[in-house]
């Protein structure tokens, strides 16, 4: 058995940035292990620019991005294992990893960051019916079919979501020469980045269709069609309006789901509209020592959010390893009228800075106020041209806010029309 | 060369059948003219080991069907392929339906079921807490069980295969000639010469009989579609939970698999195109619908995936097996609807004994065994057994599909078996990789390039399910 302070699962943007942070901040032994044979996950395949504008204040490709972090961690005496997979993290967080050179790993860690990302919803969860032919896929595996293995998944292409990968998608299946022929999106808004449907379907032409799903797959072996069809305010396809479009791939982009298998083995609570852990305002989770941060404590819009998110998981975490448990008070977030969900769950009042709150609305608004309110105070009402559940939206909680709170106060955010 | 008996159909029959004879000095032959084995209605069924109290007494259905419920567990063992006896309940929701159960219990006590009881409600939610209030009783099946028929078959294609069975995939039967007492089939992987011939091709088995000039066989296509549950959910129920049969079959069922998910369906409707395994709106719907009725928290937000199966209905209404009226040397194993995949193991040593009783005096085959060694399973190895494969063999330690938690090198075992993995769903069936909530995502683009680099070929020649189901089209530019 290995001992080290902090085990990271997951190396992609969220684990680099905790263990780099968490390094930082004086933790001696830090060891990542990540899945895949490279740090960096999903960037990796991400070769579109677009990120960093926030983090980097410049415009940089998704391996790029990656890369500046893995340098970072390569000057560092972080342990990196990749190609190991985690099996289990137990109660007294001993982490069980596999990999091909070591064997079976357990490591006994003071603390554990999960930065396990999140993976696609696939075609089974949409009861889409029809055959069961190739050529349907997420956008995900098409893009690293494409970017990675230098394949074409298809030539004539109808994408259902509209989320960013899809979108990403739409603009790189034209690139490389194939017909995008329509995005279809269930709902009536895109749940897409603007600037991506702007660049991605606006520029190159591709039609965006707005409550219109996909109602059956049509093919023996390979997919030759896909009937489309609008649907009502309930979201049931209207039988009139059905389409036949003749295409050879189907490209699905339906939404994420943090991938937390091993952490609900550890028993950690689960918010149920996030699908990640309920986490305070260090990211710490219930469970006391194990951390989340990034895509698998929930979806983020963008890969910088990630990173500030998870410095602020790798502080938590060394200051748990390096001064042991805090004095807590915690208050719960609650979401008020249009928003979706709040991260961090609930607030630590001692904690002695300021806290944001990360959010998404349910809908999309325009000219709405963004109201914090705390014990029935409104502490701020921040006007917004637009809100739009694709975009990730906080507020923030002032230092001097949350130290008159006592633990029977309230923290509400909602959105005022 | 000419063999003794061909086999025209590689699913759960043909399999069984194909290990029974390789228990004989045969020379035998085991044809699917799709590019993998059990891709018919054996991959895609209720997974049940019926009791056998459904169908009428003096039936082939029942007689076989018992038999082949008390072979199950043993074949299964000699295999190493999952079988659980989990038991089953008809539920009656009305005074009326508890009548329907008796009628049951009374068929079952005829046709030789043991283990058979009718319970009240008390005892019947105290087994089965999550089903719906207003059931009134059922009629309990213990001898009952679960299998995964698809498992199974590619478990006794691989034993006959290593017991001498030449098992030809992509082998289609075009036509069939009979001179000389020895047919040649005519398929697409070149002819076939037999003195035998066994049709148990499923839903196009009256089709091979029209092919001798046998008219006699007559198959209607029923459809049934189903929904597979996220395992999270996969002990709603731990007994298989069948409605009150109506004159279209067994009605909606939920029951657990033995890979731990939750399964519900069938629905029941005749369609013409044989190989049409789309499935439907409507029939999603119905299969949500009444699935609910037994147990109400069911719901497909879990669903991982849904599917359809083609079942060949005979229109006699029973098994047709034995020789042709046409031509003696021709077999029949046709309208092998439910309770087929349970009667199997009792079918295949009847088919057995057709052959070798008509062929006279024929030698046992010496070298056979019957057992298939334990396949390594990484997902349940204790940590010692895990760490002695990865030392054995590296590949054990890379996980590829993580949602079942499968290993490059059980990928490659799945790919080198005796008549092994072929394309994506080949893997999957003999692996579970890509059958977990991920539906393939993660290790679908992995799958691909093991196959083609252990296949020797380009990424994109490899096929979803053979034929023209590739994945992948030309470089990009």
């Amino acid at each position: 058995m290995m001992n080290y302070d902090l085990v990271v699962v997951g190396g992609g943007p969220a684990g680099m940035a905790a263990a780099l942070k968490a390094k930082e901040c004086g933790v001696e032994s830090i060891i990542i292990l990540e899945r895949a044979e490279t740090l960096g996950g999903i960037l990796e395949q991400c070769i579109h620019s677009g990120f960093g504008l926030t983090y980097f204040g410049e415009e940089l490709s998704g391996p790029e991005y990656a890369a500046r972090f893995i340098e970072m961690v390569e000057k560092t005496d972080i342990t990196v294992k990749t190609d190991a997979m985690v099996l289990d993290i137990s109660e007294s967080n001993l982490v069980t990893a596999v990999n091909k050179k070591d064997g079976l790993l357990k490591i006994q860690a003071k603390a554990v960051v999960l930065a396990m990302g999140c993976r696609e919803r696939p075609r089974g969860a949409l009861e889409i019916a029809g055959s069961r032919c190739s050529g349907i896929m997420t956008a995900g595996t098409a893009q690293k079919y494409v970017n990675l293995d230098g394949y074409m998944p298809g030539k004539k292409v109808v994408i259902l979501g509209s989320g960013d990968i899809g979108l990403i998608m739409a603009r790189r299946m034209t690139l490389e020469g194939a017909e995008v022929k329509v995005v279809c999106e269930l709902m009536p808004f895109s749940g897409g980045l603007n600037r991506n449907i702007v660049q991605c379907l606006n520029d190159y032409n591709i039609p965006l269709r707005l409550s219109t799903t996909v109602v059956e797959c049509h093919g023996k072996d390979r997919l030759e069609g896909v009937t489309i069809a609008q649907v009502d305010d309930k979201l049931q396809p209207i039988e009139s309006t059905k389409e036949y479009i003749e295409c050879d791939t189907l490209m699905l982009s339906v939404g994420l789901i943090p991938e937390n298998e091993l952490t609900k083995n550890v028993g950690i609570a689960i918010d149920r509209v996030t699908n990640g852990a309920v986490v305070d305002e260090m990211r710490q989770t219930d469970h006391k020592g194990v951390f989340a941060c990034g895509n698998v404590l929930h979806v983020h819009d963008l890969v910088d959010f990630v990173t500030m998110e998870s410095q602020l998981a790798g502080q938590g975490a060394a200051e748990y390893i390096l001064n042991g448990e805090k004095e807590t008070v915690y208050v719960n977030s609650t979401t008020g009228n249009g928003v979706r969900y709040l991260v961090p769950q609930r607030v630590n009042i001692k904690n002695g800075n300021d806290v944001k709150l990360y959010f998404r609305v349910g809908k999309i608004y325009k000219n709405a106020k963004v109201v914090l309110e705390c014990d029935g105070e409104v502490i701020s009402s921040k006007k917004k041209v637009k809100l739009a559940p694709g975009e990730m939206e906080n507020v923030v909680i002032p230092a001097d806010v949350l130290a008159k709170m006592n633990e029977n106060s309230t923290i509400v955010v909602r959105v005022e029309e | 060369m000419c063999y003794d008996v061909a086999i025209i159909g590689a699913g759960v029959i043909g399999a069984l059948t194909a290990r029974e004879l390789s228990r004989y000095k045969l020379k035998t032959a085991l044809l699917e003219a799709r590019h993998d084995v059990a891709m018919g209605a054996t991959k895609a069924n209720s997974a049940i080991v019926h009791a056998g109290f459904d169908a009428m007494p003096g039936t082939l259905k029942a007689s076989f069907n018992v038999k082949g419920c008390e072979m199950m567990p043993g074949v299964c063992k000699e295999l190493s392929v999952p079988y659980k006896n989990n038991g089953s309940l008809v539920v009656a929701f009305s005074e009326e339906e508890m009548e329907t159960v008796k009628k049951l219990y009374d068929r079952g006590i005829a046709n030789g079921v043991p283990q058979l009881s009718v319970i009240g409600k008390d005892e019947l939610k105290a087994l089965e807490p999550n089903l719906a209030d207003n059931v009134c009783g059922a009629l309990r099946a213990e001898s009952a069980g679960i299998v995964c028929p698809y498992e199974l078959t590619i478990a006794a294609t691989e034993n006959a295969v290593t017991n001498g069975v030449d098992c030809i995939r992509d082998a289609k039967v075009e036509a069939i000639d009979f001179a000389d007492g020895v047919f040649t089939l005519k398929t697409a992987a070149g002819d076939i010469k037999t003195k035998y011939v066994i049709d148990a091709a499923g839903v196009h088995s009256d089709d091979i009989a029209r092919m001798i000039g046998d008219e006699s066989v007559e198959i209607v296509v029923r459809r049934g579609e189903y929904f597979i549950l996220d395992k999270s959910v996969g002990n709603t129920v731990s007994h298989t939970i069948f409605q009150c049969p109506t004159k279209m079959g067994k009605g909606i069922l939920v029951s657990p698999t033995v890979d731990g998910n939750l399964l519900i369906g069938p629905t029941a409707e005749e369609i013409d195109d044989k190989d049409d395994v789309s499935t439907t709106p409507s029939g999603l719907r119905d299969v949500k619908t009444f699935s609910v009725k037994s147990c109400p928290s069911v719901s497909t937000r879990n669903a991982i995936t849904s599917f359809s199966g083609n079942r060949a209905h005979p229109v006699t209404d029973d098994f047709i097996l034995g020789p042709s009226k046409v031509n003696p040397q021709f077999i029949h194993a046709s309208g092998i609807e439910s309770p087929g995949l349970s009667s199997a193991p009792a079918i295949a040593v009847y088919l057995a004994k057709v052959v070798t009783d008509a062929i006279g005096n024929v030698e046992a085959n010496e070298s056979f065994n019957g057992e298939r060694k334990e396949v390594f399973r990484f997902r349940h190895a204790t940590d010692e057994e895990r760490a002695a494969a990865i030392a054995r063999n590296p590949a054990y330690g890379r996980i590829i599909c993580r949602c079942e938690t499968v290993t490059e090198g059980e990928i490659i075992d799945a790919i080198r078996a005796p008549a092994g993995a072929r394309d994506v769903d080949g893997v999957k069936r003999r692996t579970r990789a890509g059958m977990g909530r991920c539906q393939g995502g993660f290790c679908g683009s992995k799958v691909v390039e093991i196959l083609a680099r252990e296949l020797g070929c380009e990424i994109n020649d490899i096929t979803k399910f053979g034929d023209g189901s590739n994945i992948l089209f030309d470089k990009t530019k």
